[in-house]
């Protein structure tokens, strides 16, 4: 039952009893104890928390600059719009415990392994989104802004970009939603992460109360990181309360 | 990695335990459909009466729409392992949580499918003297039909390639519980199994189109709907 991930590490047993109040409720491994969680909160729950931000940052910052390469190439030749798709569209089918586990072919049990499959989640997200964003600029304004002698490259910075910024922001969000929930996963390859505890517990003889508190966490940070970009879509675009989703 | 190997070896190594093993990827496949199967009947038995009545109502766009959101934010693993801990180690929990999985897909397509169609068609048909179950039946879900099979579409894939996360955590995940047992299987077994995963949900996803296609009216066939909510893939 134990996965290439966790067998670097090897299991941890969980301190049952020596501890504090949380001891006995361990020991049953009652639904959920708070003691274990304050008792671990600073080298179990928080570290993990900590490594599952930076496992998104990272892939959604390069899935973001790969994607926006992309559609700016598509904005330009319409004609990579449909290999761009039909390639990003299969990668994002394939389910990502395939993908991570294929990668260790490639890149062993990395970080490495987990970001590239990471990275091309987001890819077919922010490109469909971006190029959404980047037409959806009426043409009158662009022949204007052409029209006050503008370069396509200052009506691209200047306009179409500041237009777009509202689906651009959208394809943001769902990309670090799914990556948030994709990182857990990825803790199977890649020992680290709020998927990390989750394993660990599981094998474990399924403790329950580690299983609920790193579960919860990745629900709430999903949430957390949906409403923060949402809160961004805002304050960059103030002429556009509505804001497409 | 076993060392020595180069990396294209393990892919070959893969390839050939494929070959050499084919019923027992097979009945993992099976396997893993009937469970995806079964969720997807509760999910559709569900989802899609509440969403096409709403969309019917023209009520509730705040719940349909959030309900994709929040859907969306779930983490599939953490759903699974977290239900394991609440009701022990088996299929019930798995299959509890892909039916939570696929409900806010199918859902908010169905709402956002019927809710579209065009008002004034609507009014015809009222004026016709249709019943409001007839207006529902021979109107709307007709129409709806494209877009409500996008969602189902997007449903299925997701639950089919979230079942082996349920081997993970100790469930009964078809192929997953190939990729889950390295020692029995060793690594060509488990990257073996991880291609049969991927080329079983690209499978599914390829079998739901045609039907998309099938079920499509051949008035609104130029262009094959694409979801309203293209779920979070898995």
């Amino acid at each position: 039952m134990i996965g290439p991930g966790l067998a670097q590490t090897g299991p941890v047993i969980p301190d049952f009893g020596s501890s504090g109040g949380a001891g006995s409720c361990v020991r049953e491994n009652n639904l959920f104890c708070w003691g274990w969680v304050r008792e671990n909160w600073s080298d179990t729950l928080f570290p993990a928390l900590r490594e599952h931000v930076v496992l998104t940052v990272i892939a959604v910052g390069i899935g973001f600059v790969i994607a926006m390469t992309l559609a700016l190439a598509a904005h330009r030749q319409e004609w990579l719009e449909r290999p761009v798709t039909v390639t990003t569209g299969v990668l994002f089918t394939i389910p990502s415990l395939a993908f991570f586990q294929v990668m260790v072919a490639f890149t062993g049990l990395t970080r490495t392994t987990a970001e590239i499959a990471l990275v091309s989640y987001t890819l077919l997200i922010m490109f469909r989104n971006i190029l959404a964003g980047l037409r959806g600029v009426p043409p009158e304004v662009r022949e204007a802004a052409e029209g006050m002698g503008m370069t396509r490259g200052q009506v691209l910075r200047r306009v179409e970009l500041p237009l777009a910024l509202p689906a651009i922001v959208a394809g943001l969000r769902i990309a670090t939603v799914t990556v948030i929930s994709l990182a857990t996963v990825a803790a199977y390859v890649d020992d680290e992460g709020l998927g990390s505890p989750i394993f660990r517990a599981v094998t474990q003889d399924v403790f329950k109360t580690e299983i609920i508190a790193a579960g919860a966490l990745a629900i709430a940070l999903a949430l957390a990181a949906d409403a923060v970009l949402v809160l961004v879509q805002r304050l960059l675009t103030p002429w556009s309360r509505a804001g497409r989703a | 990695m076993e060392p020595g190997r180069s990396r294209m070896s393990v892919i070959a190594d893969a390839v050939q335990f494929i070959f050499e093993h084919p019923s027992l990827l097979l009945s993992g496949a099976g396997r893993q459909l009937v469970i995806s199967a079964i969720a997807m009947a509760f999910a559709l038995a569900v989802a899609v009466p509440l969403g096409v009545w709403l969309g019917h109502r023209h009520r509730g766009a705040f719940v349909a729409v959030n309900v994709s959101n929040v859907g969306r934010a779930l983490p599939s693993l953490a759903i699974i392992a977290m239900l394991i801990a609440v009701l022990g180690i088996g299929d019930v929990p798995l299959v509890i949580a892909l039916v939570l999985l696929a409900v806010p897909p199918i859902l908010t397509n169905a709402y956002v499918a019927v809710e579209g169609v065009d008002a004034d068609v609507v009014d015809a048909a009222r004026g016709m003297g249709l019943s409001e179950g007839g207006i529902v039946r021979q109107i709307e879900l007709p129409l709806a039909l494209p877009l409500l099979f996008a969602g189902i579409r997007t449903a299925a894939v997701y639950v089919v390639a979230t079942v082996p996360l349920g081997a993970l955590t100790g469930a009964g995940g078809g192929l997953g519980d190939i990729i889950a047992n390295q020692a029995s299987y060793r690594l060509a077994g488990v990257i073996g199994a991880a291609i049969c995963v991927a080329l079983l949900a690209l499978a599914v996803d390829g079998a739901f189109a045609l039907l998309q296609r099938a079920v499509t009216p051949r008035g609104l066939r130029r262009a094959v709907a694409s979801p309203a909510d293209p779920a979070a893939p898995v």
